[in-house]
């Protein structure tokens, strides 16, 4: 490990684009970092922040523009040139950059065990833990070196990541969103290092979504929207308000779907409803008859878990679900769909739709009982006549009831992940991030059916981290954070910047 | 409109991957036909008097009835995405099981195949009670499986065979016969016809039932069928108990053949009803375990090694050609499977 100096070093961005298929993910960024200072750096879902780091840190290729560190142009086109420059990033998914059962000392040492051995086929233990146990002094974190890593908890394998990355020549280390799963202790925790690191001539870029922490440890702040930088401040020259307003300041050119819908009596409820690891805490809601209800939150918020947990596909710690007054059983997601609720998940491809199954066999899966007789021998006839009849309606696009899902597009697999719910008729429709990766003509048909849902009197839990969807689609919305429903809103009374206001932790 | 335009573009890349490569998805689809009919033109040609005469072939087909019957077993387990290991391990026990109800208890034949198969399904219960419950990979908790009834089948024979006339562990002599109705379970042609029977009824169970249905699905994407309100264990659990069964079956058909319970009897049949089920995946384009295509990958396995037997191939060595065979259906299964 080389001891840093204090000579002051400056990585300039200039006029960086990156295109991915049909999509402009950044057009003509300028981006300036320097050593011995926190740097925020913030923006919606999809502004392109990630993107632009994972430019830096040598993750993408195909971007124009150049990279220069102390004015000398850097072609910087992998990970290991980027590491070269001193430039290391810690994604947010700590798992995917460690190595479960090997120890601390041999995580922390990675790099150099896989790039400095050169000649030497013999590892030499006491090098490696000793070496290890350095970085982790510097870092002023007390971690055995010989604890394997699987181990360890979030904070601490992020701690690993970090002193990994250090380990080297570190220069500039980007953190993504690195607070995400951490408690309050653990934040703090991380701040002292991340300081630590500033004093020592480090240059940190620090992504989050969590606005409030940032005043606490950040100099600077670049707002990003829409792949491009809309400013760059000093931190106390800005307020929360701002930032959200910075952030959005956007029109939307997506017109929503609304049909006027009375709305019933309550349909359904949750009660105190903790799951088993507290990643949803103590949530209370209710969706009446003919209600589409926003569940907003940012990426990680709990959206998803608290969709899973209430559909029974999470256990469940604490707390009640009632269905039209009465107490249901939501044990298994098998219970939930018996009990008349239904899951579009957010993992199109991984949990909605069987993409090797034809068409026609994915839109009957929740409903296969319908279309057999007493033996249970399917009726091939009757369940291929509603599957076109499914199709037509939903106009999902596919040269025939037969064809592989997987060659459907993105909006048309989702089409047939909510067809087979439309044929197993639920009461209760739990929506998670339906619009993701979809275009958005099928954004439209998806809008369209939720309509269409509640003219018929179900209810609809829509959770989306797209705040213009929530505001579009729903007619009240809880606002997430850190695993809670922090607000109650309703939709015709709130902006866009209250919602990004609570969800970003504004109390 | 944009958006509409790159939908169409990405089915038209599809189509033009499938042009690329017809000639490969013909071969993967009839590749067990065209290599059958290529062995069977092969060994009539070379062999003329022997080879293809209705002897032979009866021969063929009862060789491989209790193959493909064990077979059929591990089929279903792999609907499910499992893979049952301890199929060899069932039909010996099953086999044992039923003689003993024979030789030492002097049972009628009903009795002692319900009972036989009825011990065969505390092999389900632990196969399941380990991957439902326990969480352990279908293949590790039935490696395991596969042993512990090695085991179970041995020592409920005192480490030795079972044959009438022979005495029981503790030195009693024996009175109990093979009774007649019996052994003619085992030949030709009523073994075939229930081969046969076996692998319609399940070919039937699968596609046209929703259970079937279930299985597939099960195996297709488990996460997605769990979110479907598919009961998920319940279904890997039938998988694994029909999969005993029909390897009990198998057990039981192996006992009547050989008329002896013999020490690990049903070992041998594993590897050939593996690579049946596999060379079987992608019969017809199925893509999937199937039991149609089971039987067809077993009638190849049987037509080799009946052939192979003619040309005085020495046993000892076939399994080489079987092995080779079996590495060539997994490759025609795993080499273009994508995601």
């Amino acid at each position: 490990m080389k001891k840093l100096g204090n000579k002051k070093s400056k990585i300039e961005m200039r006029d960086i684009s990156m295109e991915f298929p049909g999509v402009k993910a950044l057009s003509n960024v300028d981006f300036n970092i320097e050593t011995g200072k926190i740097h925020a750096l913030i923006g919606a879902n999809g502004a392109g922040k990630s993107t632009l780091m994972k430019v830096l840190s040598g993750a993408y290729d195909g971007y124009t523009g150049k990279i220069y560190i102390d004015e000398e142009f850097c072609n910087i086109r992998s990970p290991k040139e980027a590491k070269v420059k001193g430039i290391e990033i810690v994604y947010q998914e700590v798992d995917t950059a460690l190595i479960p059962y090997l120890t601390v000392a041999e995580n922390i040492m990675l790099n150099s065990l896989v790039n400095k051995m050169q000649g030497k086929q013999w590892i030499n233990w006491q090098v490696i833990n000793a070496s290890a146990k350095k970085v982790l002094e510097r870092l002023g974190v007390e971690i055995n070196v010989k604890t394997i890593v699987e181990d360890l908890t979030l904070a601490q394998k992020q701690m690993v990541l970090i002193a990994r990355a250090i380990s080297e020549d570190c220069k500039f280390l980007i953190l993504d969103e690195p607070t995400a799963p951490l408690s309050n202790t653990e934040t703090e925790e991380l701040f002292r290092v991340v300081r630590e690191l500033a004093q020592n001539n480090v240059g940190i870029i620090f992504i989050s979504h969590r606005l409030p922490e940032l005043f606490e440890i950040c100099e600077e702040i670049t707002i990003m929207k829409d792949g491009q930088i809309v400013t760059t401040k000093k931190i106390q020259e800005v307020t929360v308000n701002d930032i959200v307003e910075l952030m959005l300041g956007r029109q939307y050119d997506e017109s929503f779907v609304k049909y006027p819908v009375e709305l019933g009596e309550t349909l359904f409820e949750v009660k105190n409803l903790t799951d088993q690891d507290f990643l949803i805490e103590d949530i209370n809601m209710y969706v009446r008859k003919g209600e589409v209800v926003g569940i907003s939150g940012l990426v990680g918020a709990g959206k998803t878990e608290l969709c899973k947990t209430i559909f029974g596909a999470l256990p469940v710690r604490q707390g009640e679900v009632l269905l039209q007054g009465q107490l249901i059983n939501i044990k298994s997601p098998y219970r939930a769909v018996r009990n008349g609720l239904a899951l579009v998940p957010e993992e199109r491809r991984k949990e909605g739709v069987l993409v090797f199954e034809p068409v026609y066999s994915n839109l009957s899966a929740a409903s296969l009982s319908n279309f057999t007789n007493i033996l249970s021998f399917i009726k091939k006839r009757a369940e291929r006549c509603a599957a076109k009849k499914m199709i037509t309606e939903l106009g999902i696009k596919t040269p025939s009831e037969g064809q592989k899902v997987a060659y459907l597009s993105g909006g048309n697999q989702q089409k047939v992940a909510v067809g087979k719910w439309l044929l197993a008729d639920a009461e209760v429709y739990i929506f998670d991030e339906p619009t993701k990766g979809v275009d958005v003509g099928a954004k439209q048909d998806i809008f369209e059916l939720i309509g269409r849902l509640v003219q018929m009197g179900k209810g609809v839990i829509y959770a989306s981290c797209e705040v213009a969807e929530i505001l579009g689609i729903s007619d009240r919305t809880y606002v997430m954070y850190d695993g809670k429903i922090v607000k109650e809103l309703e939709t015709s009374q709130t902006s866009e910047q209250e919602i990004l206001y609570y969800s970003t932790g504004g109390q | 409109m944009e958006a509409k335009m790159k939908t169409s573009e990405v089915k038209v890349n599809v189509k033009q991957e499938n042009k690329g490569s017809k000639a490969l998805d013909f071969i993967e689809k009839w590749g067990t036909i065209i290599t059958i009919v290529f062995l069977i033109v092969f060994f009539s040609v070379a062999m003329p008097e022997a080879f293809p005469t209705k002897t032979n072939v009866i021969t063929i087909l009862r060789s491989i009835s209790i193959v493909t019957v064990i077979a059929i077993g591990i089929t279903v387990s792999l609907t499910v995405g499992g893979f049952d290991l301890s199929v060899g391990s069932v039909a010996t026990f099953a086999d044992t099981m039923v003689m003993s109800m024979f030789v030492w208890y002097s049972m009628p034949v009903f009795p002692a195949i319900i009972i036989s198969l009825l011990a065969v399904l505390s092999v389900a219960i632990i196969n399941s009670l380990l991957i439902v419950k326990l969480k352990i990979p279908d293949m590790l908790a039935t490696l395991s499986c596969m042993f512990i009834f090695e085991g179970v089948a041995m020592t409920y024979a005192g480490g030795g065979s079972i044959s009438q006339g022979m005495s029981k562990l503790d030195g009693t002599p024996t009175t109990g016969t093979i009774l007649p109705l019996f052994s003619k379970v085992g030949q030709a042609p009523y073994i075939i016809i229930i081969m046969l029977v076996v692998v319609v009824a399940v070919h039937i169970f699968l596609n046209y039932t929703k259970h079937g249905r279930y299985l597939y699905v099960v195996g297709g994407n488990m996460e997605a069928a769990r979110l479907s309100g598919i009961p998920v264990q319940r279904y890997r659990t039938i998988a694994y108990f029909l999969s005993a069964i029909l390897a009990g079956i198998g057990g039981i058909l192996l006992a009547s053949r050989i008329g002896s319970a013999q020490i690990n009897a049903g070992a041998g049949y594993l590897m050939p009803s593996v690579a049946a089920a596999y060379i079987g995946y992608s019969f017809a384009g199925a893509g999937r375990a199937n039991a149609i295509g089971t039987f067809f990958g077993a009638v190849l396995v049987g037509v080799l090694e009946n052939g192979l037997v003619m040309m005085s191939v020495p046993y000892y060595s076939l399994n080489i050609v079987k092995g080779a065979v079996l590495a060539i259906a997994l490759a025609l299964t795993y080499f273009r499977k994508k995601d």
